[in-house]
């Protein structure tokens, strides 16, 4: 149910844009003002969400340690899951961010009689978002292209390795293949997998059905509702030099684009989607562990009650003088007031 | 209600989630899961809010008039005091990795005892009273309301996790479970909600000095009965010092190991060392009866009250004018120690000036990892005197044991100490088999009782949270034939002998200064006959 509810909401989009902007003609608001409110609200959205993250302080140094510590000279410290230095927080959260490392441990519990546990190695969701993030990211570099003139070398390599199988033409690029694959697999292990099914919230899919409607408007764009490529680097161009313009000949289909990627950016800060910022924050990764070489400072610590040594004596001083224990103050000058 | 015999229980474990959406399902307190509910007069020991008598079982909870409004300002002073928190609130994508890696999940099958559903409890609230999606799509937006069913709820589950976290591991963005269920105790302390097996010794640790409510005199008592155990089995007696000012190191540990079996064994493995060490290099370690507690089960009711019990340790090493502190095998003590203390300590403490960089007077290593905080653990000390050859070691007196490590929770995701223990167990005993890698170092399964869950009353629970250690202990039972399970943490030695006997028996369990005490050769002992738990040594029996 709330995969299908997420869907026909990204259905409903669609339709907005083939109504705003394919029949009611409206190209200006959805060529350039939704798209540059979008961009404007991401920007905004994800920088205070960044903000709002920052103010709270981590008022405890609590690294999640997943190796040996940094102890004694001759026991080898494991530096990237139990680092001890910057350099090794570094490389930590390079492996974190960059292969998806803890993702990479990921195994599968089974049962069977016996009784007996046994842990399969389960490394499909590893690879498949490891493929989704990459081939968005590339995908997203490619489009580069659209906004910048002359097109930077790197942009161009990126896109001739992109579309080197020279399938069909225009050619084929892996990454639309991939990403489509990939997400697809996403979704699929959220609807198949029940325990990820029970969990999974309409805010789940939501976001996997709109970068799956972006990809496959892009590419029935690109392969079968062919549009004018030349008029569409004119209005991509007008966006980023802030001279916008909209020219003849850019066809529906890519509004609908625009007005999918627009609602993309629009979420993105409200939603999950800010992992991508919260992975360089988290506590439990970004921080060394060198908690007894290095007192960490808590900003709002403050003072509490404790029941103190002279309390204590004071409580227990005759029994303790009795056992033989060492007192600060001798019998006699125990205090009258006492309970 | 009896707990199921362990065939029945591993029958009845189901992995798939009922058809009715999570939110729709109201919990219902099992018996044989939860903890009873908290003595008031422990409460008002420490001054905890709403102290009163009231039972989960009961419908209605008697929550004080304004509990919505303490829940919500209580959400959000910490969501401006953790970062944490706040992150963990927003981040989660629901990928389900860390679904089966709980252990009373795996053991459980319930549902909201995967690390992401028991997050979801408290991320559903927040998402409807702080973020603007929840409040206008509600339950779209995955946000539900505030209600009497979702304290009643809170507290069934966030006492069914250890913060253990294991799920930490996993997460691709380092969530941590344990901060989201040391948050929502908080929040459940604020009304007065709390467990009695946690709340009890809470108020014990503050008044006596450790949880067990053991008054000076008695652990006096209690320690002397170790050392005539330890003189009949070796002929020496040591002889320690309790509150002792100006002794070189203040060595403390948790109350567990002075007061049940087989913890008290380790207790006297400490006890032959520290005589050991004073009789060949004039080491002189001193007992505290005042900090006389290592654990800290404030730790399980709110930040504020781990304060309050830890800051004993440092106020009664500056009492007695110590160079450093040496603490013993304890689990979430460790966290504490490491992870807390010194931050937590900083406002009264400053720098700890008044210790010294912890340097092993016997070997001349300086303890690098501990050098600003200045407490060292047991094992790190121990591990390094063996390395160093200062210690006469007969491994053969371990013999009959056939050994393996359960790694503790905390020691291994919380500080990372895997191999000092280890080093020791290969220094001391001859037999010494690993269980499979996804089940200890930082892959490692709670015992099913830390974080203030080992009582009496959820012993159900316990044996399921236990199964996923329980079953690769198991596993290398049958196939190396091992009977004795090694761990550094007093609640494991307190929760795994139980667990054993439930999932494996024929195992037994040990801390590694056991080990430790019965290999060591003291120097002027008598020919031993008998281990520390009075079994005839390897090649004695028949005498």
């Amino acid at each position: 149910m709330k995969a299908i509810y997420s869907l026909f909401l990204v259905f409903a989009l669609v339709l907005v844009a083939l109504l705003g902007a394919g029949a009611g003609g409206m190209h200006y608001l959805f060529g350039v003002i939704i798209p540059y409110v979008a961009v404007v609200l991401f920007v905004a959205g994800f920088v205070m969400r960044v903000i709002r993250w920052g103010k709270s302080p981590v008022p405890f140094r609590i690294p999640t340690t997943c190796g040996q510590e940094f102890s004694l000279p001759w026991i080898k410290q494991n530096k990237i899951d139990n680092p001890s230095t910057t350099w090794g927080v570094i490389l930590r959260m390079f492996f974190e961010i960059v292969l998806f490392r803890s993702l990479f441990r990921n195994t599968r519990v089974e049962l069977h009689d016996g009784p007996k546990l046994a842990y399969a190695s389960n490394k499909w969701l590893w690879l498949f978002a490891l493929l989704f993030h990459y081939s968005f990211l590339t995908i997203f570099l490619r489009h580069m292209r659209l906004f910048t003139e002359p097109v930077p070398g790197f942009f161009q390599a990126l896109e001739s390795v992109d579309g080197m199988l020279q399938i069909g033409v225009p050619s084929l690029y892996l990454t639309d293949v991939v990403i489509v694959v990939a997400a697809t697999y996403l979704f699929l292990r959220r609807v198949v997998i029940p325990q990820v099914r029970y969990v999974s919230l309409p805010a789940d899919y939501f976001p996997l059905f709109l970068i799956l409607g972006i990809v496959l408007s892009g590419i029935f764009m690109r392969y079968f509702v062919k549009t004018d490529i030349v008029s569409v680097k004119e209005l991509t161009m007008g966006l980023v030099t802030f001279h916008p313009r909209i020219p003849e000949g850019v066809g529906t289909i890519f509004y609908i684009h625009v007005f999918l990627v627009s609602v993309l950016l629009i979420y993105f800060p409200f939603s999950k989607l800010m992992h991508m910022g919260g992975v360089f924050l988290s506590p439990t990764r970004n921080l060394a562990n060198n908690n007894r070489m290095k007192i960490h400072v808590n900003p709002w610590n403050y003072p509490v009650k404790v029941h103190t040594y002279e309390a204590y004596e004071d409580e227990f001083r005759e029994k303790m003088v009795e056992a033989g224990l060492p007192v600060e103050k001798p019998l006699e000058q125990q205090p009258e007031n006492k309970e | 209600m009896a707990t199921p015999k362990p065939q029945e229980l591993f029958a009845s474990i189901n992995h798939r989630p009922p058809k009715k959406d999570w939110m729709d399902v109201p919990v219902e307190i099992k018996p044989g899961r939860y903890c009873y509910a908290a003595n008031p007069k422990s409460l008002e020991i420490v001054g905890f809010p709403h102290a009163r008598e009231w039972n989960p079982l009961d419908d209605d909870w008697k929550l004080p008039e304004n509990w919505k409004e303490i829940i919500i300002q209580g959400i959000k002073e910490r969501l401006e005091r953790f970062r944490s928190f706040k992150i963990f609130m927003d981040i989660c994508v629901r990928c389900g990795a860390c679904a089966d890696k709980c252990h009373f999940f795996i053991g459980s099958g319930d549902p909201k005892n995967m690390p992401v559903l028991r997050a979801e409890l408290l991320r559903s609230i927040y998402r409807g009273e702080f973020t603007r999606a929840g409040k206008i799509l509600g339950r779209f937006a995955g946000a539900r309301d505030l209600t009497p069913e979702v304290i009643k709820e809170w507290w069934y589950y966030f006492f069914q996790c250890t913060e253990c976290r294991r799920c930490s591991v996993f997460c691709p963005y380092g969530i941590d479970t344990a901060e989201i269920t040391i948050i929502g105790r908080e929040l459940l302390n604020l009304l007065g909600l709390n467990i009695d097996w946690i709340a009890t010794p809470v108020a014990n640790c503050y008044r006596t000095g450790n949880h067990l409510g053991i008054q000076p005199h008695a652990f006096k008592d209690m320690i002397d009965f170790f050392c005539d155990d330890i003189e009949e089995i070796t002929g020496i007696r040591p002889e320690p010092s309790f509150n002792k000012k100006g002794a070189d190191i203040l060595f403390i540990t948790p109350s567990g190991d002075v007061f049940a079996d087989p913890g008290t064994y380790t207790c006297m493995g400490y006890l032959m060392l520290f005589h050991y060490l004073k009789e060949e290099y004039g080491l002189e370690v001193t007992w505290s009866t005042y900090a006389s507690e290592g654990g800290n089960f404030g730790f399980f009711t709110s930040h504020e009250m781990m304060k309050r019990l830890n800051a004993k340790m440092y106020m009664e090493a500056k009492r007695l004018g110590v160079k450093w502190i040496l603490g013993g095998e304890c689990g979430h003590m460790w966290r504490v120690i490491h992870q807390y203390m010194a931050t937590m300590q900083h406002d009264t403490m400053g720098d700890l000036d008044f210790l010294e960089e912890p340097v092993s007077p016997i070997t001349g290593t300086r303890f690098e990892n501990a050098r600003a905080t200045k407490m060292v653990h047991i094992v790190e000390f121990t591990a390094d005197l063996i390395k160093h050859g200062k210690l006469k070691l007969d491994k053969s007196r371990n013999d009959n044991l056939i050994m393996t490590f359960h790694d503790s929770c905390n020691p291994s995701r919380g500080m990372g100490l895997l191999e000092e223990p280890r080093y020791i167990i290969k220094n001391t005993c001859n037999h010494f088999y690993e269980m499979p890698e996804n089940t200890i170092r930082e892959q490692t399964f709670c015992c099913g009782g830390g974080a203030g869950l080992n009582a009496g009353e959820n012993e159900e629970l316990r044996m399921m949270g236990g199964l996923p250690r329980a079953n690769a202990v198991k596993y290398v039972h049958e196939k190396y034939g091992v009977n004795m399970l090694g761990c550094i943490c007093a609640i494991d030695r307190a929760v795994l002998p139980n667990l054993m006997d439930y999932w494996v028996p024929g195992v037994q369990v040990t801390g590694i200064h056991e080990l430790v005490g019965n290999a060591l050769l003291l120097p002027g002992e008598q020919e031993r006959e008998t281990n520390l738990r009075g079994e005839p040594l390897p090649g004695k029996e028949d005498m």
